[in-house]
């Protein structure tokens, strides 16, 4: 597989003259993907599910070929396991709402990773203090991994969710989480993997992981902003109430009840990030076009390239795991004696992207002090 | 931005790297903590008043070379001025690094924080180097009303 090649289909890379090395924000768009959109608006553009007409039909079926593509692509054993979201976030907002809150008791515990994205822990503080229950968090060791006993110890009889994000954001880490989801279910709990930073560079299979729900975001897997995905196992989904009310979730509508469509419907709301699903859809054909083990070789070799060159510079502090089988794509680093946003502006004026600040996650900060 | 020694300059470094100003004040009257939750920048600034007039400052916590030096600076600049003048001076800076001020007479009044100018072209750090000075406003502010009440 050639880079080149590949830099050709992203009209960014032609356009701008750039290094772009904040794909764990969002990564760039293919033509393929603007192309489909472009193609949905110029000949199939109506509201799915709503007109009786051809046009609406021919939109409702691209709509929902999508669904059925997505289900293929994570191995979902039901294709209205698939739930359209914005994205991760609101993917993970739904299953605290329609999940934890409703099955919450005081004194359960939520057990989730210290290195989880914001929107894998917020939601969860909220949910905690709604129902009077704990969250507890594993922590990692030396090495940026979280220990098999930090996973035995902190999921308990008493945990009833486990969340855990499937490779770190901020470390790069990719965890355990087949042997997570296992504990989990031996405690009696659900497991919720977010699969954001991993979808893109390795191949989900839900039923392999028997996650009960997984979540992630279109726009980090080369789709356009604003489409997400919500997968659950459908005996979870189908006894979880609705997290946003209002059209084409519902079944009857009276004056003061209203009954809900089924799975997928129900937890999808008003009108539907369309153009979204569709560019989704052109994602996952593109990647597959070039398949997961050329894009893993590909980025094996440009991340031990960047990893050796990068452990040359004495100044510079990298944050990984030793064990390189246990690490994806993300590069954590620190400049010492300089402010990683002294360091971003100045790469930035070498045509560099890369992503500064502290990390998204206030709680592993406190491992980066430089 | 075309070339960033610019915005890291020498006075600009030198602040940032090893400030005078970064120490605790003995007596202060006022002590307000700025941060800017994007990047994690928090410092805290004091101040000591002698009448109408600021007369000691200082300045403790972390954040990016601007930021730093654009606190240190800001004390340089403001210590000895009576509150009007040093208001007069942080609305100047603001408009300086929003670009509502281009004119150099009108930003002499800056003295050394005028090293800041370029700044205004850097969207991104805009927050960092305003940091401070938001802070003392919100003292300022926060006197005011006090005299307001008869305090």
């Amino acid at each position: 597989m050639n880079v080149e090649e590949i830099k050709k289909d992203f009209p960014i890379l032609q356009n701008r003259n750039i290094a772009y090395l904040d794909s764990g924000a969002t990564t760039q768009k293919p033509l393929q993907v603007i192309k489909a959109v472009e193609e949905f608006y110029e000949n199939y553009n109506a509201n799915p599910h709503r007109g009786a007409y051809s046009l609406s039909m021919e939109a409702t079926e691209k709509y929902e070929d999508t669904r059925t593509k997505i289900a293929n692509f994570i191995n979902a054993k039901h294709r209205e396991e698939i739930i359209f979201s914005k994205n991760a976030t609101e993917s993970l907002n739904l299953i605290a709402y329609s999940y934890g809150v409703d099955k919450l008791e005081k004194d359960d515990e939520i057990v989730i990773s210290i290195m989880e994205h914001h929107s894998n822990l917020v939601p969860w503080q909220k949910v905690a203090k709604q129902t009077k229950s704990k969250l507890n968090y594993m922590y990692i060791n030396d090495e940026f991994e979280i220990s098999d006993e930090e996973i035995e110890s902190k999921i308990t009889d008493k945990t009833k969710i486990v969340g855990i994000t499937h490779v770190s954001n901020v470390l790069g880490t990719i965890n355990n989480v087949k042997k997570i989801i296992k504990y989990a279910h031996k405690k009696g709990a659900v497991a919720i993997v977010d699969a954001s930073q991993s979808i893109p560079h390795m191949k989900i299979d839900v039923q392999d992981l028997d996650c009960d729900f997984l979540v992630f975001s279109g726009h980090k897997m080369l789709a356009p902003l604003g489409i997400g995905v919500l997968y659950g196992k459908k005996e979870i989904l189908n006894k979880m109430t609705p997290f946003l009310m209002g059209g084409d979730m519902i079944e009857y509508v009276y004056e003061q009840e209203t009954t809900f469509a089924p799975l997928p419907n129900k937890f999808e709301a008003g009108t539907q990030n369309v153009e979204g699903v569709i560019g989704l859809g052109a994602a996952i054909d593109y990647i597959e076009s070039l398949g997961y083990d050329n894009i893993q070789k590909l980025e094996e070799k440009v991340v031990s390239y960047a990893i050796n060159e990068l452990s040359k510079l004495d100044y510079l502090t990298l944050y990984l795991t030793p064990n390189k089988e246990n690490h994806s794509g993300v590069i954590s680093f620190n400049i010492k004696g300089v402010h990683p946003h002294d360091v971003a502006s100045i790469l930035d004026s070498e045509g560099v992207c890369v992503r500064s600040r502290k990390p998204l996650c206030a709680t592993t900060y406190e491992i980066f002090r430089y | 931005m075309d070339d960033l020694t610019d915005v890291y300059n020498e006075l600009i470094m030198e602040h940032s790297m090893n400030s005078y100003n970064k120490k605790k004040l003995e007596k202060a009257d006022y002590s307000e903590i700025g941060h800017n939750p994007n990047c994690g920048d928090e410092i805290t600034l004091e101040l000591k008043l002698n009448g109408d007039i600021i007369e000691d400052m200082a300045f403790s916590g972390h954040g990016c070379a601007i930021s730093q030096a654009s606190t240190s600076i800001m004390i340089d600049t403001l210590k000895g001025k009576t509150m009007e003048e040093a208001k007069e001076i942080i609305k100047t800076f603001i408009a300086m690094i929003k670009r509502e001020i281009t004119d150099e007479e009108e930003l002499q009044k800056l003295e050394d924080a005028i090293a800041f100018k370029n700044v205004s072209h850097m969207p991104a750090r805009v927050k960092c180097a305003l940091l401070a000075w938001h802070t003392i406003e919100d003292i300022l502010n926060q006197k005011e009303k006090e005299k307001e009440n008869g305090k």
